[in-house]
């Protein structure tokens, strides 16, 4: 996998075919990049774990945090990297551990190294990238704050299950 | 459309931004003409309020038609974002709301729109920011008129009406140097005939009003965020750097990335001076665009040959159109817009200003008005009326002096509007 583009096909297939998000590095503050990532992937019904070593056990998003993926005790599909480039290596090798299907690290993080581990051992891996910022891009709704969602087409955005200022991706494989 | 092909410059000015309507089908993006957008439930509404999701809140914030706009711009620019707003002079007012503290300088060309030279002249005075002109042809004038206070550099990418294609590359040299963005004001070139970004910009405005809408029916701007600048680097730009008391503590440069500057043009800027586009202008302007491509080719070929036209003219004294080979801008409009050098431009009256007030009386299928970019041709004498306000010497500096008539060619049969300055020339 070429790291410095992603087919859209290939992140909305990662964003399709998966539901457990366990968000490593997650912050109890409400202003952090990370709560809005977990707030954003939950009310898209994605089932969203917060993970930290110092905050086990607190309530973060509505979420109870595990302190660490092993602790988790249940399938976890991605793994969603809130930490510096160094750290992604440690957390990558956990997440093989636990039999994690993708490897999603945030924007501004990156390590080459640990993509060729986690991708070697099967998983799927995406750097320097955002899920809400992908979702909202590919269901068209990033585009409603003016962003330029890089993606054109001629087909009828899918309105979500909850109501009309909600889309969702579709299936376009 | 496979992954893997970028659209070109004809199929974005058509579709990016506008896929049909959600809950309609409706191929043509709607006048969504409504102030207020229902909540799905209280949570929906409070993470709306807090930037958590994507959505519409109100329409001075956001409008599912001007949000088609935005994105369309985006992408013609090549930006990660845009903000569309009331006008021209709105989005201006909103990018240095954005940038600019107390006691700010920022550094801005002489040469500009006479109505820029007042807005930042006169206008920012009263928010105690500074501007410090610089002289568009020369990148050496920005370098010295930048000081520790400079938070940023100011360019009309062709300046209206002095007809200079700047070199952008060489002021965002100087930008960079500085650590400042580059903003590029890309009205008479549009997208179409150049792109800023390319040449270094960090943000582009547009008056949506001229070629983008093209037919002379709406007033609206555009802020493109082209998501080149880095707002953490330096503690130059609080709005963005520092956590935001109005939502709750977040710092928009980090939570808003490679598009925050456009995020705070809106959730700032729009939210608290609150000059929106009207939905129906945004409609009218988008419907303008999807014909960008064609209209801006042939204004761009009928300007150059009624420039050519002039320049035999016996009472003309000059003509001043990048487009013509000898005009001293022609080498930079080669390299920067070879597609045509806009179809705005200037000429001289052997009988100076007197000539020029009698030439816009004599005109009949010309339009004698204050705006540039319609399908009509449009006609001025900028001395007695849109650089009116300016004294004699910002004038001249301006390319605005008592002698200079200012064309804006339209779209009608060019051997008609060459037949109209003839007749006109012919009674003066």
């Amino acid at each position: 996998m070429n790291h410095d583009t992603y087919p859209d096909a290939y992140i909305r297939d990662i964003l399709l075919k998966h539901a457990v998000f366990a968000v490593v590095g997650a912050s109890a503050k409400t202003t952090r990049p990370s709560y809005y990532v977990m707030k954003y992937l939950a009310a898209k019904g994605y089932d969203v774990i917060p993970v930290s070593p110092g905050l086990g056990g607190r309530t973060v998003a509505d979420r109870v945090v595990v302190p660490s993926l092993a602790e988790i005790g249940r399938p976890v599909d991605v793994v969603d990297i809130f930490r510096n480039s160094d750290a992604a290596f440690a957390v990558t090798e956990e997440a093989i551990r636990i039999g994690a299907k993708v490897i999603w690290m945030q924007i501004g993080v990156r390590n080459d190294a640990a993509a060729r581990l986690a991708e070697e051992a099967g998983l799927k891996v995406v750097m320097n990238r955002c899920p809400k910022i992908e979702y909202g891009r590919l269901s068209g709704e990033i585009g409603w704050t003016g962003v330029n969602s890089r993606t054109l087409s001629s087909r009828r955005p899918l309105l979500g299950p909850k109501g009309g200022q909600q889309r969702t991706l579709r299936d376009e494989t | 459309m496979s992954e893997e092909r970028t659209p070109g410059f004809n199929t974005l000015a058509i579709h990016a931004g506008a896929r049909p309507d959600a809950s309609t089908g409706a191929r043509v993006t709607p006048i969504y003409q409504t102030t207020s957008y229902v909540f799905d439930d209280a949570d929906h509404a409070a993470a709306l309020f807090n930037l958590e999701t994507f959505g519409n809140i109100y329409s001075r914030i956001m409008n599912p038609t001007q949000a088609v706009l935005e994105e369309r711009m985006a992408a013609l620019e090549g930006g990660t974002a845009a903000l569309a707003v009331a006008s021209g002079h709105a989005a201006q007012a909103i990018v240095f709301h954005t940038l600019m503290e107390p006691g700010g300088e920022f550094v801005a060309a002489r040469q500009l729109y006479g109505g820029s030279i007042n807005q930042f002249g006169e206008a920012s005075r009263s928010s105690d920011w500074h501007v410090q002109w610089a002289d568009t042809t020369d990148a050496e004038s920005f370098r010295a008129a930048v000081s520790p206070k400079t938070r940023a550099i100011f360019v009309e990418s062709i300046a209206n009406p002095g007809g200079i294609v700047t070199d952008i590359a060489a002021i965002s040299a100087v930008a960079k140097e500085a650590g400042v963005p580059l903003i590029v004001d890309n009205t008479l070139a549009t997208p179409y005939l150049m792109q800023p970004k390319e040449y270094g910009a960090d943000i582009i405005v547009h008056s949506l009003t001229k070629f983008l809408g093209g037919h002379g029916n709406s007033v609206g701007g555009v802020i493109v965020d082209c998501g080149t600048f880095d707002w953490m680097a330096s503690g130059r730009y609080p709005t963005l750097s520092e956590p935001c008391a109005s939502y709750h503590g977040m710092t928009l440069g980090e939570t808003f990335g490679n598009f925050a500057f456009a995020i705070a043009c809106r959730v700032l800027g729009l939210r608290d001076l609150g000059p929106a586009i009207a939905p129906m202008n945004a409609f009218l302007i988008l419907n303008g665009i999807e014909t960008l491509p064609l209209r801006m080719q042939r204004h761009c070929d009928n300007a150059r040959q009624v420039a050519e036209w002039l320049s035999d003219h016996d009472k003309v004294a000059w003509v001043n159109y990048a487009g013509l080979p000898g005009n001293s801008f022609h080498g930079t409009a080669m390299l920067y817009c070879p597609k045509g050098a806009g179809a705005v431009f200037t000429f001289g009256l052997k009988d100076g200003y007197e000539a020029g007030i009698a030439l816009v009386g004599k005109v009949e299928l010309f339009s004698h008005l204050a705006n540039i970019g319609d399908t009509r041709s449009l006609i001025i004498h900028p001395a007695s009326t849109t650089h009116r306000q300016l004294g004699d010497e910002a004038r001249e500096r301006a390319g605005a002096g008592a002698d200079v008539v200012r064309l804006s060619v339209g779209l009608e049969d060019v051997d008609d509007i060459i037949a109209d300055l003839d007749q006109a020339l012919e009674a003066i």
